[in-house]
């Protein structure tokens, strides 16, 4: 085989690995925006957040440290333990939970029956507070994340494919967790969707409030339930991420890359959110790949954008969101 | 009127029973707008209530305070006896009062049947992982409540539209599939909505003849607001009259009927 092609192929599965993280962020969105119909502006930090949370459990930091020694004179920074990853992933999720009730007492139940650009707004609001308040917390230093992953390149996949065509591929090793662990985790979550009583309650909110309210469905449940599982989603985003580039302020800007994410697979969708970010993934590689040296490269900075205009003009639903009908 | 402290026998000899619900001096304001006025009644087990009134009387207000929607500013709610604390609609439905609506809220992206399932989520008890992993318990739990639903689509005839999107159904289907969720819930107090609002003939008569055989064969207690006033006589045993939020009349429909208030602000008008 020509080595253009096969330099191609490994290019094309990085671009797939790459777009299931895009989809792990994207997925955030689309069940909050199902499930209240806000646009949580904030998923990004959130991931953040997560990510910064998990740090900071795992290596034992004093949370608000640099507060409490400004305001009481003393030099606390760490409890002096050092926790395994899971223990700090569980204790995450208790925080995250705890977030999405905060979130659900203190905003959203506050603005119901408010205008959809109300609430995109407070959730502007919240994601700067959530910035602030995670730099205040943790430290705004860039933190490493080693929640025991495998890195690096994968061995067997190169000797195989060296074997095979003469050529190894690189495939990063925490790539293919990535994409097994998200696989994993939207199976599970579509059987909580169509098996649990909550997640057919979710579905029922999702549709219609009153009706839900009228089948004994309380819509505060619901909806803590959801941000508590965007919260989660946001964590194994989080992690991913900030396994591969370290903790920082500019995890926080991967959820820009989720909007054409969105506007390709469509609002609603799960299914969407993930091809969506397959095909924004593979996309952007593959015409960085192919027609990036003809430019001087750096496609991939705006490659979605321009494709998710595109969509907007031809398919402003997406891929598999809900057909806009304008009945008159 | 006949002494109905302890149940009464009705025309066509059903035994209704004591008090299910009752409403107790209930005041609701909108703002400076008196949208229920001081309205007093009851509603019996087994009986089908009808409360009736033209536009603008309050009567959907009065079911949006039976089902818990809307808040009254004075009066008291006793449910089986017992005053009802101020519940949300959620707390309302889990006591066992289902409810259809005016303008039909059902979840259209879901089948009939998941439509119908979601009248049973009060009577799921088993955990989420349970219910995932499909086990034991939960098995025999869901087995039950499908068992549940399949009678009440059998008893309301859209066994043929089960796997159907509900979205894709016409206007009189769907508020059958809206009554067979309610249905599903087993509700000790059953709440419709105008049922038979915007149907043709048939349709009516088909909802009429579901509304009876509901109430014969689950001996269930109805609440219901129509306009049709043929269908409304039909229909209940007792009927209460509003208009402009005050109650007027209350009473069997032959009372009601002759009642020199009700004919001279509804009745005398549509008839005469």
């Amino acid at each position: 085989m020509p080595d253009q092609l096969l330099f191609g192929m490994e290019v094309f599965l990085n671009g797939l690995m790459a777009g299931v993280l895009y989809a792990l962020v994207a997925l955030g969105f689309v069940l909050i925006y199902k499930a209240s119909g806000i646009f949580n502006y904030a998923q990004g930090v959130m991931a953040l957040f997560a990510a910064m949370t998990l740090v900071g459990i795992m290596e034992g930091r004093v949370p608000f440290s640099h507060l409490i020694n400004a305001v009481f004179g003393s030099n606390v920074h760490h409890f002096g333990w050092h926790l395994p990853a899971v223990v700090g992933i569980v204790l995450t999720v208790g925080v995250m939970v705890l977030l999405a009730w905060l979130v659900n007492a203190l905003i959203m139940k506050h603005l119901v029956n408010q205008e959809p650009i109300i609430l995109f707004m407070a959730t502007i609001g919240l994601a700067y507070f959530m910035e602030g308040l995670g730099d205040l917390m943790w430290g705004a230093d860039i933190k490493k994340l080693d929640v025991g992953l495998p890195q690096g390149i994968n061995g067997t996949i190169d000797q195989i494919t060296f074997d095979a065509f003469g050529y190894g591929f690189f495939i990063d090793n925490l790539d293919i967790w990535a994409t097994i662990i998200a696989i994993v985790l939207v199976a599970s979550l579509m059987v909580f969707s169509q098996y649990t009583k909550q997640g057919r309650a979710l579905r029922a909110v999702a549709d219609d409030h009153q009706a839900a309210l009228s089948v004994g469905i309380s819509l505060n449940f619901i909806w803590v339930l959801v941000w508590s599982i965007a919260g989660f989603v946001a964590l194994v985003a989080g992690i991913m991420w900030g396994a591969k580039s370290g903790v920082q302020f500019s995890l926080s800007l991967i959820a820009l890359k989720a909007l054409p994410v969105l506007m390709l697979g469509g609002f609603t969708s799960i299914p969407g959110a993930i091809v969506g970010g397959l095909i924004i993934g593979v996309g952007e590689k593959m015409f960085e790949f192919a027609i990036g040296p003809m430019v001087g490269g750096a496609t991939e900075n705006w490659f979605a954008y321009v494709l998710a205009l595109l969509f907007l003009v031809f398919r402003p639903q997406g891929l598999f969101g809900e057909k806009i009908i304008e009945r008159v | 009127m006949l002494d109905q402290s302890e149940g009464y026998i009705t025309e066509d000899g059903r035994k209704i029973g004591g008090v299910v619900m009752e409403m107790k001096n209930i005041t609701l304001r909108f703002g400076g707008v008196v949208a229920i006025k001081d309205i007093s009644f009851d509603i019996r087990q087994g009986e089908i209530r009808a409360i009736i009134g033209p536009n603008g009387a309050g009567k959907s207000s009065m079911l949006n305070v039976i089902s818990g929607f809307y808040v009254p500013q004075e009066g008291e709610v006793l449910y089986h006896g017992k005053k009802r604390p101020q519940m949300r609609p959620y707390e309302v439905a889990r006591q066992g009062i289902a409810r259809t609506f005016q303008n039909i809220a059902l979840f259209e992206g879901m089948t009939v049947l998941d439509n119908v399932m979601t009248g049973r989520l009060n009577h799921m008890k088993t955990g989420m992982a349970a219910q995932a992993l499909w086990k034991g318990k939960a098995e025999r739990e869901e087995v039950e409540n499908r068992e549940v639903v399949e009678r009440v689509i059998d008893f309301l005839e859209i066994q043929n539209i089960r796997k159907t999107p509900v979205a894709r159904l016409p206007y009189g289907l769907k508020k059958r599939v809206e009554l067979a969720r309610a249905l599903a819930a087993e509700p000790s107090l059953l709440l419709l909505d105008e049922p038979m609002a915007g149907m043709n003939v048939e349709e009516k008569e088909d909802m009429s003849r579901f509304i009876l055989d509901v109430n014969d064969e689950f001996g269930t207690t109805i609440a219901l607001i129509e306009h049709d006033m043929g269908v409304v006589m039909d229909l209940s045993d007792r009927v209460v009259v509003m208009d402009y939020g005050k109650k007027i009349g209350d009473g069997t429909p032959d009372e009601v009927r002759n009642n020199q208030d009700v004919i001279d602000a509804y009745l005398g008008v549509a008839h005469d």
